[in-house]
């Protein structure tokens, strides 16, 4: 395991049944504190790839190796998804508690924690997203942004080393999503955003990552340019100015 | 839809341990329901009802909402119980008691219909009383510490969960359909846009309940749930228990 390298994929492909492969020879490394962006046309691929990360999907051929070991079967991947957390692209996927305290203990009871722990640590969670007094009301009675958050907490609760979030900021209002800005930058947590929001990704995120055919690349690799960008992120501006 | 309306409030019969609740509705339901003095039955209906217009009076600012909302909820019941009385009276043999063109109802016949009628509503009120007290969320933990299967716990809590979307999912494709001007009518147009309704919500319930395991499976799901809330049995929780089973059990032996 060189320098924090936590997800390595090399030559990953992946085809539902019936069609033709949506990745493609795919190859990705995430360290250690790395923050990245995640961008793509509809249906390229990009749930498609947090799915494989942790294991929901099946690679057809392709490596996957996380902390260091090849993960193949069921079990390689539970033991994953601890460190690696997925929030959903849907929040009422994520949420089936009839509370929110119990949904955001869930994670850390499955852990093996107390109830004591896992009712402070659910707590500790609420409160560090500012949703103090929220924890015993209906998940299914909240809106939209409030289950969005929720689910957050119920991701983070189980103190990942990585978090894998797909499009967090649909549905956000404004301010919402200003909030999830900060707390994301305020985490001490590594980071994989996939977004169609530039500029959501330009302040939470150091590089930003574009699916296409069924392959990953990023800024650097794939435009080397230097000339100064008003945007912190050089490719995408870059190719909006060339067409 | 799922309606918790009376489940908020602190009265005696809310604050009542959930698990002594369900034992306690479980065996009046099946003593009522062997009884067939009608001195008996009547004392049955009776004391559903009092547990009742115990809970009517707890909710107080609802007092005046709860007869009515008991009566919308007795329907139900009361519509099967219907079509017994359309049937029983003329098919049960025994001492004619009036006639309707060729069919003759029976004075047992129409008895046992009233029976029937009596035991229903007295076992439904008692259930609405008892267990309309308690939010779905203690419920389900109340079964599970009574030992009940624990999938069927899962069950009992997923579909309180998920109706909601599911109904929603339902409401939404209904409106996609009316806004391109759907309007249903005796053909085969509507037949089949209904079938497809039916078969999206079916499908979209199956794939829902596929990412929703996934969702659970991230979170370091193996099998188990684990419930937060821990149950204790109080005094209060005793007592009750104990004056209302003897109340049963007094019915049952006069029953003889
Ligand atoms: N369960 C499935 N069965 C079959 N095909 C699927 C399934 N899920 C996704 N696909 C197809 O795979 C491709 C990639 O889907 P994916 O959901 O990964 O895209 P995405 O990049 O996340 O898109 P979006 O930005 O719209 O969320 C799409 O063409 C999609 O139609
Ligand atoms: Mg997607």
């Amino acid at each position: 395991m060189d320098n924090g390298l936590i997800i390595h994929m090399q030559g990953v492909s992946f085809a539902y049944p019936g069609r033709g492969l949506v990745l493609d020879g795919l190859d990705f490394s995430f360290h250690q504190g790395n923050r990245l962006g995640l961008m793509g046309a509809n249906g390229s691929g990009k749930t498609t790839l947090l799915r494989l990360i942790v294991g929901l999907l099946k690679p057809l051929s392709g490596r996957i190796e996380i902390l260091g070991r090849t993960v193949k079967e069921e079990k390689d991947f539970v033991r994953v998804r601890e460190r690696i957390g997925l929030l959903f692209q849907d929040a009422d996927d994520q949420l089936f508690s009839p509370t929110v305290l119990e949904d955001v203990a869930f994670g850390p009871l499955n852990l093996g924690k107390t109830r004591e722990e896992a009712r402070a640590v659910a707590r500790n969670t609420l409160q560090a997203l500012g949703l103090e007094g929220f924890e015993d009301r209906i998940t299914h009675k909240l809106s939209g942004g409030e289950k969005r958050l929720v689910s957050l907490a119920t991701v983070l609760a189980m103190q990942p080393d990585v978090l894998l979030l797909d499009e967090p900021t649909t549905g956000l209002d404004e301010s919402t999503e200003t909030r999830l800005v900060e707390i994301l930058n305020g985490l001490d947590c590594s980071y994989l955003v996939v977004s169609h929001d530039m500029d959501f990704l330009a302040k939470t995120t150091d590089n930003i990552g574009y699916m296409s055919d069924g392959k990953l690349s990023f800024d650097e690799e794939v435009v080397p340019h230097t000339h100064i960008h008003v945007h912190p992120h050089g490719r995408y501006t870059h190719e909006h100015s060339e067409k | 839809m799922i309606e918790e309306g009376f489940s908020q409030g602190n009265s005696l019969l809310h604050r009542l341990d959930a698990r002594v609740k369900i034992l306690w509705v479980v065996l009046f339901s099946v003593v009522t329901a062997v009884c067939d003095q009608w001195p008996v039955l009547t004392a049955a209906l009776a004391l559903a009802l009092a547990v009742a217009l115990a809970l009517a009076l707890a909710v107080a600012f609802m007092a005046r909402v709860a007869p009515r909302e008991l009566v919308r909820r007795l329907m139900p019941v009361n519509l099967f119980v219907i079509f017994l009385w359309l049937v029983l009276p003329f098919t049960v043999t025994g001492d004619p008691s009036f006639t309707l063109g060729p069919l003759v109802a029976t004075r047992q016949g129409i008895l046992y219909a009233t029976q029937i009628s009596v035991k229903s509503n007295a076992i439904v009120i008692a259930l609405i009383a008892l267990i309309t007290s308690t939010s779905i969320l203690t419920l389900g933990h109340a079964m599970h510490a009574l030992r009940v299967p624990r999938k069927i716990v899962y069950l009992f809590f997923f579909t309180y969960r998920y109706i909601f979307v599911i109904y929603r999912e339902y409401i939404r494709l209904k409106e996609a359909m009316k806004i391109r001007g759907f309007c249903p009518g005796t053909n085969l147009h509507t037949y089949k846009t209904y079938a497809y309704l039916v078969g999206m919500i079916l499908v979209r319930s199956s794939e829902r309940a596929e990412r929703v395991h996934q969702a659970m499976l991230c979170r370091g799901f193996r099998g188990r749930l684990y419930s937060l809330s821990d149950f204790s049995m109080r005094t209060a929780d005793m007592v009750w228990m104990g004056a209302m089973s003897a109340c049963v059990v007094v019915l049952g032996l006069w029953n003889g």
